[in-house]
């Protein structure tokens, strides 16, 4: 009962985060210096969850940088998003065997 | 176009997600068994959260019997870059977006769903949201499920390799708009820059928080210096 408790908790929390801005916040923002943070975040973000993580994201950071390098590549030239995220599991599968 | 459209074209963008989440919350199900957490509770867990660093925490602290506060402050910690995300999307959000889709879809805000819905060059509507939301609920659902009911039966050289696809998604998703635009390249470098020194010369800082930090700091940086007018944003 005590571990269901602690799951309501952080799914409440969790929702909260979530819904406070996104569903109360209806204005459009015409400061041009907040509209340009806010195009840019979304490129910020995604930037530093994968920098340096992706490095450590298969427990091997030799076969992890192959597949990042392959993955660079793809995205490079514009391959979709599921190629590109299977060429560098698969990239780095074959590299754990090195 | 119809909602059925738009659902089903959510539900094929979110094909990726569905893929790297059914293998990253296999390893979460792994997790949660091992933390003391029967297969049900595990499944719970990841159908109410659909998030992956708040539901590792949330698991270990469960499973070393911390307090509640301790749970919030974690959650709250981990987290919040999702208010970032939410307050941005909510800049891109088609008419038809009333507050109750608006209440449903804040369920879905995660990271990868972020980064496809904030790669759309249209204004967002609900049903997209939906479809996406839908196929990757299912993905990290089951994959929590399967992880947590039989977890060993994967050879680990396969979970360890599929642990790279959803950054392998992420890249696929910034690179190709910071060719286009210098702005932009600028705060992807920036940005992981400051991601690479927090992680080396200030471990202390917790990832959520540095992610916050670092995406702050290169997104005030670039709005400084390469300001957008209106009529330049998608």
């Amino acid at each position: 009962m005590k571990t269901y408790i602690y799951i309501a908790v952080m799914a409440a929390v969790t929702y909260l985060i979530r819904v406070i801005p996104f569903g109360f916040f209806n204005k459009k923002i015409r400061s041009v210096f907040l509209r340009s943070f806010l195009y840019y975040i979304p490129y910020a973000v995604l930037s530093a969850m994968t920098l340096p993580a992706i490095f450590y994201s298969t427990g091997n950071v030799l076969a992890s940088v192959i597949g990042t390098v392959i993955a660079v590549a793809l995205a490079y030239f514009e391959m979709p998003l599921i190629v590109v995220a299977l060429c560098a599991s698969v990239a780095a599968f074959l590299a754990g065997f090195i | 176009m119809s909602r059925r459209n738009d659902f089903r074209r959510g539900a094929v963008s979110g094909i990726p997600i569905f893929l790297g989440y059914i293998s990253v919350s296999f390893g979460f199900g792994i997790l949660a068994v091992k933390s003391g957490l029967s297969v049900l509770q595990s499944t719970i867990v990841s159908i109410t959260n659909l998030t992956s660093a708040g539901q590792v925490a949330g698991v270990e602290i469960i499973a070393a019997g911390g307090t509640i506060i301790e749970m919030i402050l974690a959650q709250l910690t981990i987290n919040i870059r999702y208010s970032l995300m939410a307050l941005s999307l909510s800049q891109k959000l088609d008419s038809s977006f009333t507050r109750p889709h608006r209440f449903l879809a804040s369920y879905g805000i995660t990271d990868e769903i972020f980064g496809i819905c904030a790669a759309q060059k249209e204004p967002l509507r609900p049903f997209f949201m939906y479809g996406m939301i839908f196929i990757s609920t299912v993905g990290w659902v089951l994959g929590t499920f399967l992880g947590a009911a039989a977890g060993n039966i994967l050879p680990s050289r396969i979970t360890a390799a599929l642990g790279i696809l959803l950054y392998g998604m992420f890249l696929a998703i910034i690179i190709p708009p910071a060719k286009r635009e210098r702005s932009i390249l600028l705060v992807v470098i920036v940005s992981a820059l400051l991601s690479i020194s927090f992680k080396y010369l200030l471990p202390i800082i917790s990832g959520g928080f540095s992610v916050i930090i670092c995406a702050v700091a290169a997104s005030v940086l670039a709005a400084l210096l390469f300001p957008k007018k209106e009529e330049e944003q998608a």
